[in-house]
């Protein structure tokens, strides 16, 4: 099965709101070895300035790869979900996410390509709160092995 | 975290390094991430799985790896809210053994300096047993 180069551009709706809590921040911090406070403690985290408990940087795919499911599951796409490897992964933070956001993921198909045999997909999920403040952007290349 | 001084721009040069580190995983920490991250792909649990797709074990989340990494720099900038962008490829899979596990190592060196923008860019190392399994890591932070 061959990706479909037509869904270059491809934008699709958000996804559900994500409701970022205090508990799934510290579940994170701690699947991922942090012990930094910023993530428990929200007095440590005003203390930085912040509101809340701030979420740990690569936090956002979380919340981007719900949005991203849309793209591999669009019968138009063409990908092969169990031929799918993670390839790239980017993520430029507009602000840290912060327990009590309510996100909007928002998918865009960036670009599609061939590379040898494999296709190269880059997937933009632009990640808002409703009121459309930008809090994050995730740039996701999967690469679809080739037969 | 450190109780060090944070750095900022007046005290970080092009070339510093960041202190390195090593940190462990092992089967309970792919059980823990594929939860906390949603990602219930058996090649990060399943050996039989792993080995029947051609893996030679049980692998790490790539994105648990690029987490770990990402704690170098967070630690070192002392507010993780500070890094601002952060991009890797996923080069080589860490594979992990039951029940001994393994170690990620990471070390980070800085690429740039911004005084304009006050930011600067970390470049990444990422290792496993000696071979590179992240390329093109690179953070950029912001300093006060």
């Amino acid at each position: 099965m061959d990706v479909n180069p037509d869904i270059e551009n491809k934008a699709f709706p958000p996804a559900p709101v994500y409701e970022v809590g205090r508990e799934k921040i510290r579940e994170f911090a701690e699947a991922i070895g942090s012990t930094d406070r910023v993530h428990f403690d929200p007095r440590a985290a005003r203390k930085l300035g912040h509101p809340d408990v701030i979420a740990p940087v690569t936090f956002s795919v979380v919340v981007a790869q719900r949005a991203e499911f849309a793209v591999v599951q669009d019968p138009e796409s063409g990908i092969d979900f169990s031929r799918v490897v993670h390839g790239e992964e980017r993520f430029v933070h507009h602000r840290p996410i912060c327990a009590g956001d309510r996100l909007v993921a928002t998918p865009h198909v960036d670009r599609v390509r061939r590379a040898g045999g494999h296709w190269m997909v880059t997937t933009r999920v632009d990640i808002s709160t409703e009121e459309q403040e930008p809090v994050s952007t995730v740039y996701s290349t999967i690469v679809v092995r080739g037969e | 975290m450190t109780s060090t001084e944070r750095p900022s721009l007046t005290t970080v040069a092009v070339g510093d390094e960041l202190p390195g580190a090593r940190y462990a995983v092992d089967r309970t920490t792919l059980v823990r991430y594929a939860g906390a991250g949603g990602d219930f792909n058996p090649i990060h649990w399943n050996e039989r799985f792993a080995r029947e797709v051609g893996l030679p074990d049980v692998i790490a989340h790539g994105m648990l790896t690029m987490a770990t990494a990402a704690r170098l720099v967070s630690d070192w900038v002392q507010d993780p809210g500070d890094v601002i962008e952060y991009g890797v490829r996923f080069t080589n899979p860490v594979v992990v053994p039951d029940p001994e596990g393994t170690a990620i190592d990471v070390a980070g060196k800085v690429g740039a300096v911004d005084t304009q923008a006050g930011t600067a860019c970390i470049d990444l190392t990422v290792t496993c047993g000696g071979r590179k399994v992240l390329g093109k890591a690179r953070a950029t932070v912001r300093l006060r």
